[in-house]
């Protein structure tokens, strides 16, 4: 397990070079120059201009300074932010764990719908739950997050007045209270997210399941007089996981850009808010940085996919 | 009784009554954004601030939003523009993709597996983060270039299809590997067929099916992110009403003012509907190996 692991951490190197490569050349091709200010300013003469270029390297080669953003990077020193006035990483630290906790339960709030809908479907195909059930989800993912965002805060904010809708990170409050305050705020971004991930992943669940229900081994397990429930959960469902999990690794980028979303309606103070308003004031770093944190959390997600595969299936562990 | 491949795809697709059903609501918008402004000719921005934030009524069926400009007829334009938007970035993705796997799927060797590795690499990319990244960064340039409605029209298609193209290149590619060994395409290797000519009047053609599925499928998602950017107030500036746009605008307005947000959102939601089950109706009609 360990070395499938190593190998699997050494495959996500040339990704993660990659994808910076990726950003960088979509920084240096874009027009615009970090000076652009100075240049415009009269009272900077236009030697200091040169020296300043000359002295961050801007007149380099786009290799060497590839490179040196790379260095960068790696040892941790990501710029400051042009607004705030604050390191890069320690903003990007701030904002994160509201952003994985948000992402995190909606997440299981999507896997509590999907698999039991999705299995319960797939065992009766074409029944009426199956049929509601089907078209429920085609509703489901076809409602832009945003939309379903401004529906929730008009029906349980406007109309009901149950669950506010601005997320605030500074609750005044102790013990129950908080916990039962943060719970409240987070329901309606949370179960925006969830319910659109749920209803893609009812469909996975539901095909993939119902290509494994015809298999020979399930019809075996079913004469050998097992019940039907241990059939379908020992040797349907722990099978069909398998195309499942493949298919939600390759939705992570989805669901990152969902909580980009349900992030800026519901104000939650997470790396997505943060991304939008550093772009809307033209903070270049800030930008830069948390573009590059959700490649990395894409990936991360990508590689606790392949862990998760490695034990559903024991015949790719250890190769 | 025998059927022409055409006939069989129609009768198959028939039977999804919803596909049909979707098809008919999809017709009826298309139709009414190409054709409606002309006959309710109400300007999309003249301004009447006696009748701000208005609901439906006679003169103004959709009501009005905060600057009382009518909204039927701002829905209606920039309905043009959102489906237009989803329909480029989907023949973008097409080509992209078809070009990129056909290439994989023809070359075999080192070619296939780099252009699989700039794929996966693509499939890894977080997309809306990146999105948002290259407008915030061309948007300028590309207005100067091209004028302020073309060149984001031109911007956004060209970045939401290059972020779309994986699906389809990984598609076309396993086509090819299964086709590439079909006796018809021996055959005409032996009669002498160019590589070009046994891709182009051979196996493309027949790997298409999938491939329209998928098409049908991305104009949604295209829909989807045109309106996404542009609810984040990162699209079309604020004189061009997408539907998305017109979302943004009304966020703010939703308690007094909610039909405002309704009806741009219901509008965004019944196309990305109609469109996701005509595409299900294709793969029932185009992909019949998935069928039960």
């Amino acid at each position: 397990m360990s070395q499938y692991l190593i190998r699997r951490l050494l495959i996500l190197i040339p990704s993660l070079l990659g994808i910076s490569l990726v950003i960088f050349t979509v920084l240096a091709l874009a027009p615009g120059d970090p000076f652009e200010e100075l240049a415009t300013n009269p009272n900077v003469p236009a030697e200091v201009r040169a020296a300043l270029r000359a002295k961050f390297g801007l007149d380099d080669p786009v290799m060497v300074r590839y490179m040196r953003w790379l260095l960068a990077m790696l040892n941790g020193d990501w710029g400051f932010s042009f607004v705030s006035r604050v390191d890069v990483d320690t903003l990007i630290l701030q904002r994160l764990p509201v952003t994985l906790v948000v992402i995190g339960s909606s997440q299981v709030l999507a896997l509590l719908i999907a698999l039991p809908v999705g299995v319960y479907s797939a065992t009766r195909p074409y029944s009426i739950f199956d049929q509601i059930a089907n078209l429920l989800t085609f509703v489901g993912f076809s409602l832009p997050t945003f939309f379903t965002g401004l529906l929730f805060i008009l029906l349980f904010s406007i109309y009901l007045d149950w669950l506010p809708f601005v997320y605030r990170a500074d609750i005044d409050a102790t013990g129950w209270a908080w916990y039962w305050e943060h719970v409240k705020q987070s329901i309606m971004p949370v179960a925006v997210l969830g319910l659109f991930q749920g209803a893609t992943w009812t469909r996975f669940v539901r095909s993939a399941v119902l290509d494994m229900i015809r298999l020979d081994h399930v019809t075996t397990a079913r004469a050998k007089g097992l019940p039907e429930q241990a059939v379908i959960v020992k040797h349907v469902v722990r099978n069909a996981l398998i195309p499942v999990v493949t298919l939600v690794a390759l939705q992570m980028p989805v669901v990152f850009g969902g909580a980009i979303v349900t992030e800026q309606i519901f104000r939650v103070p997470g790396i997505g808010s943060l991304l939008i308003s550093a772009i809307l004031a033209n903070d270049t770093p800030v930008i830069m940085s948390v573009t590059f944190v959700f490649a990395c959390l894409v990936l991360l997600f990508n590689l606790i996919a392949d862990v998760l595969y490695g034990w559903l299936d024991p015949r790719i562990s250890y190769r | 009784m025998h059927f022409s491949p055409g006939r069989e795809a129609w009768r198959r697709f028939r039977r999804h009554r919803l596909a049909v059903a979707s098809a008919a609501i999809l017709s009826l918008m298309i139709l009414a954004v190409l054709v409606g402004p002309m006959i309710w000719q109400v300007p999309i921005n003249e301004i009447d601030f006696t009748a701000r934030l208005k609901g439906p009524s006679w003169s103004h069926p959709l009501g009005t939003d905060d600057l009382g400009q009518d909204l039927l007829a701002r829905m209606l334009y920039g309905g043009r523009i959102s489906l237009a938007v989803g329909l480029a970035a989907m023949v973008v993705a097409i080509l992209v993709g078809t070009i990129i796997g056909a290439i994989a799927g023809i070359s075999r060797g080192s070619v296939d597996a780099a252009l699989m590795w700039l794929t996966d690499l693509f499939l890894a990319l977080p997309q809306l983060p990146l999105l948002l990244l290259v407008i915030y960064l061309f948007r300028d340039s590309l207005k100067e270039i091209a004028g302020p409605e073309m060149g984001v029209f031109i911007l956004i298609v060209i970045v939401i299809g290059g972020f779309r193209w994986m699906p389809v290149a990984r598609l076309v590619r396993a086509q090819f590997f299964s086709l590439r060994e079909k006796e018809f395409v021996e055959a005409a290797r032996a009669l002498g067929a160019s590589t070009p000519r046994q891709v182009v009047r051979h196996i493309l053609p027949n790997s298409l099916g999938p491939v329209i599925v998928a098409g049908t499928i991305d104009v949604a998602a295209a829909i989807i992110a045109e309106s996404t950017l542009s609810f984040l107030g990162l699209g079309f500036p604020p004189d061009i009403p997408t539907w998305g746009r017109l979302l943004y605008d009304a966020k703010d307005y939703l308690d007094f003012a909610p039909h405002w947000a309704l009806f741009a959102g219901a509008a965004i939601f019944l196309a990305v509907l109609t469109i996701n089950f005509v595409g299900d109706g294709l793969r029932d009609a185009l992909d019949p190996r998935r069928v039960m």
